[in-house]
């Protein structure tokens, strides 16, 4: 297929762009219209005004209004209702231009194939300083994951060294470079922090009982994992084909994150319920392995009582089951649904504010960030305080799943609180866990109801706003600005790099895309646009932090909900001004000291002066 | 005092609403002003004045003893369980006498002592004339008039003694006018715009049905033409019609257009007193459900209707705002016209004029449109016994719509939020006789300014608290409130101040505050150092010549070396005290300003290089991190709403109470007093004798 097949009007002048965002140009600009295979590009032609360029995989909806004269079609109103939430409108003002103009914006924005997408097509103008398909290989990520040496990829400019010393690495199977501490030592220091129990030598194998697996290196195991793999070392890969084939899609529980006390954190998909599979001893092996010496582990399932299959009692008996639903219905399409109430209701800015806050109320969005961090909270608890192993699952262990792994690791871990660790976290728990990205975000919140499918989704979204609430919680804990999430949030839907293509590591091998295309975190980890996602405020904070899950609490996300319908300059300049006194202050130190030591010069020879006078 | 039944009590559990698991066990002591908790073991202290408590409850009897639940104004809710029941009786029955007194004269202003060496008692009466606030605005000028009819209050007893009128208006008019006008609230102007335009306050008129009052149309036709630019304004009756409507069948009502030339009227819907109060409640009871979901809380907050009233009033204000930024007068009034329109008269002014937004501004724009325009104090914020019914969150309101406005436009204000929650406390407290009586009369008749402080006084000691970290002067001329619903935000920060458990853990405000200040240091430092070294230098070469020149007997005077260019401190706070304490010489920094003076260096001593280690030390570069200091040295805990504040001297963190010096350091150049610990305090006086 070509794209020229696809584009009628590559060429259009006169087009009128309604705008409303762009008060500045008083809502409406005139501008030639090109469309090119991946961008729609409207230019004024004057140097004054800026161009506007729209990917097409950023339209979520095309809406077409003809406006008639004497029932013949003598142009129309084109409406765009973009995934970065803004929505422009094209006035056209021929019928047959019309007609082409939207037909090829709805052919190039539904295109299917993602090899025609333009990741594919996109060069970058600069040179990649560090390949971001191999700066956080699962590899690395796991030898760290295990060791607890901070996660994260090599040394990020702003990331504090927090160095927590943690039970040992699987020695065996991996190299993990120097200075690692003494098993034996974090044996100890394991089986003080949990009181009693076992002996020492059961601590120090229940905390490096860890292997890297390749029993999934042709996916064959489980289509939706990635090739490398974490598991208890004492378990056989056969034993994990079995568990594999016991849980829905494959996901056979793996290790996601291991807490600073050893207490480890696992995820997987539910237990099937096919007639004849009762048990599956394999995967009761597996969570008895890890239970190891604690006595009790905890199994939070996030999809609510009775609506997933769950770990029977008689078979698992020594963990106990949560239930913590992210929402009535946690689907990522009902996510979606919420998301689009709730965009909806955003935009009417006309409505009353009874009307306003019932329909807030009534999208359900807040709950389910609310639902998200207590959830999250929750298991990070068990880890913390009570020490003992998690796993998290909901049903097919892709969407609310990872939801909640993710944000205990940014409570738990400082280290995910950076901008690399948040990257790092990013490519384990949903990039490479097999989050379909694709699938989810193909149609976003504009694109009405009935022609969603069911695998869209607004997973991630929720994500983002939890990381965004524990942002405002902790403002100064967090070493990006939340322009990173938005930049996430974008790119995650549209984007010219490969990061976010694809629904699982399989299809993406399958496309090269790691050959084929440019990683997002090569172009942000270049220092000039690293510079501009930075808090002003981070001051590395090494404790956990715990947000308040009180309804009152929680905050609209208004610089991403509201950034097209209300003005978020404020917000940016309150930014700047911080980066300005914060700068100030820095530099006033760094002044004081120079003079300071210049003073005391001086005052040194104008001592030896005035004694010399003296004597004189 | 006969009052107190029991002085103290012991073995009392305190519980507050996040807290009921594990209450805390101390003593409780009713003292003559306030109900003290004190925790033996975390060495916290509880203090609830008196005048701040709003209900006492006696809870059914528990297991464990008598519950007793005091919500105070402050929106603290708190519940002591006292084990007897017969304490908890006493304790019940003394707060009932102490915490609302029937007669005004013992209210907590006329006993209040501040530490004698805070500053005096007439510090702050006078920082405010309404005289020179008019001058301000250029009145009286070719249009504007000082009338002095209400110099006795004659015409209107609840109207300060100046009223500004049109030129135009004669004797006859005036009188007429305000005995048209319910309370004889004449028109009278408040605010003059620089386009001419104009906004003028008054209370309805008492036409009823039908009736007329020529005078009163000349008067108001007057007000239209002191601004030439128009040849209308308009008359906003900021109530609803259907209200308005009701008064008339009262012989009150509003203007009728037909007989009222060239005006046009506005309804605009600000709901009555007892709407609010019951708003109120509601919001209340919103933050108190325990453990809602989302969904409770967002149905609570959205039937309470707090936000809708609130942008109600914006919405009022910023009509009014926008008619006079457009060259139009208004003339406004609600009923009495000292509720809805002392809210929307003060907040369109807050809007249009950048003044307003200053520190000094606000209290001036309080001083003139709350204080001397009338309002009831007394009543509202239930200073006094009175009818429940006439209390009503009227002045939190406008304190609540000046917090939306910082929200929208945080770089226009000189001040911040803290600075509106200690004036919405000092309003309820009665502490200060600022706010006690409702109009000037009153005031004057209980002589508030021989007997009781100034809270303006008490808050000129503390402006570097109240110091919004990001303002930029005249950034903004005037401001827009956006009145889309998704921009009216709860109040999380007043309505659930004593909920620590839900505020962000990293209080924002307060760090950048704190950043400023230590800039603040620095710069000032940075400014010595720069003199010494000039100074050290001009030294060095002067001695460089006389050994050339040794037999030149002729001592040169050396060049002053000026260093101004490098204070470019442009948001100078000394600018702001000095221009407060401007209206008044006692002012207490201006006295140790002066006494102080003699700390800068004169050019001799500048080229002593002896004191350089001293004053080097005396300024701390590194300020102690905020996060994680949980206790003062003085083991008190801090919690959410605690001022945490540096030593300038050491950099180390201490409670407000650990830290009451102000000294000037050797190590500053503008010989500023500054906050020192009482450590550092005694190792300076040592050094110093």
């Amino acid at each position: 297929m070509e794209f020229a097949d696809l584009i009628k009007t590559p060429k259009l002048d006169g087009v009128l762009l309604h705008d409303p965002s762009n008060v500045g140009a008083l809502g409406a600009t005139v501008g030639t219209l090109c469309i090119t295979g991946h961008h729609l590009l409207l230019s004024a032609r004057q140097e004054t005004s800026q161009e506007l360029w729209l990917l097409h995989k950023n339209i979520d909806s095309v809406e077409k209004k003809p406006s008639l004269s004497q029932n013949i079609v003598v142009g129309g109103l084109i409406t765009l209702k973009c995934k970065d939430l803004r929505i422009i409108s094209l006035e056209i003002k021929c019928g047959k231009d019309f007609f082409n103009v939207a037909a090829s914006l709805e052919a190039l924005s539904a295109i299917q194939s993602t090899e025609l997408l333009y990741p594919f097509f996109y060069r970058p103008m600069y040179s990649i300083l560090e390949d971001g398909y191999t700066m956080f290989r699962p590899e690395l990520e796991f030898a760290k994951l295990i060791s607890g040496v901070g996660m994260g990829g090599a040394s990020s400019p702003n990331v504090a060294n927090i160095t927590i010393c943690m039970p040992s690495t699987s020695t065996t199977t991996l190299a993990v470079g120097p200075g690692l501490p003494h098993p034996l030592q974090n044996g100890f220091a394991i089986d003080a922090l949990a009181g009693g129990g076992g002996g020492v030598l059961q601590g120090l194998q229940a905390a490096c009982e860890w292997r890297i697996t390749n029993v999934n290196r042709d996916f064959s195991v489980c289509a939706t994992y990635g090739a490398t793999l974490i598991v208890p070392k004492a378990i056989t890969d056969e034993q994990i084909v079995l568990s594999a084939a016991f849980r829905d899609g494959g996901r056979f529980p793996v290790l996601s994150y291991k807490h600073e006390n050893g207490a480890t954190l696992m995820r997987s998909s539910q237990p099937l319920s096919i007639q004849g599979i009762k048990r599956c001893r394999a995967d009761e092996a597996i969570l008895n392995v890890v239970l190891g010496r604690s006595r009790k582990g905890f199994i939070v399932d996030t999809w609510g009582k009775g609506k997933s299959n769950t770990e029977t009692d008689l078979h698992y008996s020594q963990w106990k089951k949560v239930n913590r639903s992210i929402g009535n219905v946690s689907s990522p399409a009902s996510i979606l649904d919420s998301f689009a109430r709730l965009i909806e209701a955003c935009n009417d800015l006309g409505c009353s504010t009874d009307k306003w806050l019932s329909r807030l109320e009534g999208s359900g969005w807040l709950s389910l960030v609310l639902n998200s961090l207590n959830a999250s909270c929750v298991v990070a608890q068990c880890l913390d305080q009570e020490g003992s192993p998690v796993l998290v699952h909901g049903a097919k262990g892709l969407d609310s799943t990872l939801i909640v792994t993710s944000l205990v690791q940014i409570i738990l871990n400082p280290d995910c609180r950076t901008v690399r660790g948040l990257q790092a976290l990013i490519e384990r728990e949903w990039i490479q866990a097999g989050h379909p990205f694709a699938s989810r975000h193909r149609y976003s919140c504009y694109t009405p109801n009935q022609n969603r499918n069911k695998s869209s989704g607004a997973t991630f979204v929720l994500f983002l706003d939890c990381i965004y609430q524990l942002y405002t919680q902790f403002p100064c804990s967090f070493e990006f600005s939340t322009q990173l999430l938005i930049l996430l949030f974008e790119h995650s839907h549209f984007s010219q790099y490969g990061t976010f293509l694809c629904d699982s590591e399989r299809e993406r091998n399958e496309l090269n895309v790691h050959t084929r295309t440019t990683s997002l975190w090569s172009y942000l980890n270049r220092p000039d646009v690293l510079q501009t996602l930075l808090n002003p405020l981070y001051e590395p904070n090494s404790n956990v932090i715990w947000p308040s899950v009180a309804p009152i609490s929680l905050e609209l996300w208004t610089d991403l909900y509201l950034r097209w319908v209300i003005d978020q300059r404020s917000s940016a300049t309150v930014m700047s001004q911080i980066q300005e006194l914060v700068t100030r202050e820095k530099e006033l130190r760094t002044q004081v000291l120079k003079l300071r030591k210049n003073a005391l010069e001086l005052g040194q020879e104008v001592s030896t002066l005035m004694n010399s006078a003296e004597d004189a | 005092m006969d009052e107190i039944k029991l002085a103290k009590v012991e073995n009392v559990r305190m519980i507050d609403r996040y807290n009921t698991k594990n209450p805390t066990v101390g003593t409780l002591y009713l003292t003559a002003t306030h109900l003290i908790f004190v925790e033996p073991d975390s060495n916290k202290e509880t203090w609830i004045l008196h005048m701040h408590v709003a209900s006492i409850e006696k809870l059914p009897l528990s297991t464990t003893g008598s519950p007793l639940l005091i919500r105070c104004k402050t929106y603290l809710s708190v519940t002591f369980v006292i084990p007897k029941d017969s304490e908890c009786h006493d304790v019940y029955t003394s707060l009932l006498k102490l915490f609302q007194p029937v007669s005004i004269n013992k209210l907590y202003c006329f006993n209040y002592q501040p530490n004698k060496d805070d500053f005096p008692k007439n510090t702050g009466w006078e920082y405010f004339k309404l005289e020179a606030e008019f001058k301000h605005m250029l009145v009286p000028n070719e249009a504007w008039t000082l009338c002095s009819m209400n110099e006795k209050y004659e015409l209107c007893d609840t109207y300060p003694r100046q009223i500004y009128v049109p030129k135009e208006a004669t004797t006859l008019m005036l009188i007429s006018s305000s005995r048209f006008r319910s309370k004889g609230r004449l028109p009278a102007l408040t605010y003059l715009h620089n386009n001419k335009a104009s906004i003028c306050r008054c209370s309805q008129p008492l036409s009823g049905f039908s009736a007329r009052c020529l005078e009163d149309e000349q008067m108001l036709e007057a007000i239209r033409k002191t601004n030439s630019n128009t040849d209308y304004m308009y008359v906003v009756d900021t109530r609803p019609r259907i209200n308005a409507m009701a008064n008339r069948a009262a012989g009150k009502g509003y203007e009728n257009e037909a007989f009222y030339e060239n005006i046009k009227f506005h309804f605009l819907g600000i709901e009555n007193i007892h709407v609010q109060r019951a708003s109120l409640q509601k919001v209340l009871e919103a933050c108190e459900q325990k453990s809602p979901t989302m969904s409770a809380f967002l149905n609570a907050l959205e039937s309470s209707g707090w936000l809708k009233h609130i942008r109600s009033i914006l919405d009022t204000s910023s009509f009014i705002a926008n008619a006079v930024d457009k060259g139009v007068s208004v003339v406004v009034h609600c009923s009495d016209g000292w509720d809805r329109t002392a809210q929307v008269c003060s907040l369109a002014q807050l809007m249009l004029n950048p003044y307003y937004r200053t520190i000094k501004g606000f209290q001036a724009l309080i001083e003139k449109d709350w204080l001397a325009f009338g309002h009831k104090f007394s009543e509202r914020c239930g200073h006094i016994q009175t009818d429940a019914r006439e209390v009503s969150p009227i002045f939190t309101q406008f304190l609540d719509c000046t917090w939306q406005l910082m929200q929208q436009h945080s770089e226009s204000f000189e001040f911040n939020e803290r600075f509106l929650l200690i004036l919405h406390d000092h309003v309820h407290s009665c502490q200060f006789g600022t706010f006690v009586g409702n109009c000037e009369k009153d005031r004057l008749d209980l002589k508030l300014a021989e007997r009781t402080f100034s809270l303006w006084g008490f808050m000129a000691n503390h402006l570097n608290e109240y110091i919004n970290p990001l303002y930029k002067p005249n950034v903004d001329e005037a401001i827009k409130a956006n009145l889309a619903p998704q921009c009216i935000k709860f109040w999380r920060g007043m309505y659930s101040r004593f909920e620590s458990g839900i505020h962000p853990r990293e209080p924002l405000g307060d760090l950048l505050l704190d950043s400023k200040e230590h800039c603040n240091s620095l710069e000032d430092h940075v400014q010595h150092l720069t003199k010494r070294i000039a100074s050290f230098k001009s030294y060095i070469s002067k001695s460089a010549k006389k050994l050339q020149d040794a037999t030149s007997t002729t001592a040169k005077v050396s060049k002053e070396v000026s260093s101004n260019e490098i204070n470019d401190n442009k948001y100078n706070y000394d600018k702001k005290l000095s221009e407060l304490s401007a209206a008044d010489d006692d002012h207490p920094l201006k006295a140790s300003n002066m006494s102080f003076a003699n700390l800068s260096l004169t050019a001799e001593q500048s080229s002593q290089p002896q004191a350089l280690p001293e004053e080097i030390n005396s300024v701390a570069v590194d300020w102690k991190p905020m996060r994680n200091v949980t206790t003062c040295s003085c083991s008190t805990p801090f919690d959410q709403f605690s001022k945490k504040t540096h030593c300038w001297r050491c950099g180390d963190i201490f409670c407000e109470r650990c830290i009451d010096k102000n000294v000037a350091l050797p190590g500053h150049d503008s010989g500023k007093p500054v906050p020192v610990c009482r450590g550092c305090f005694r190792q300076m006086q040592k050094q110093s004798p």
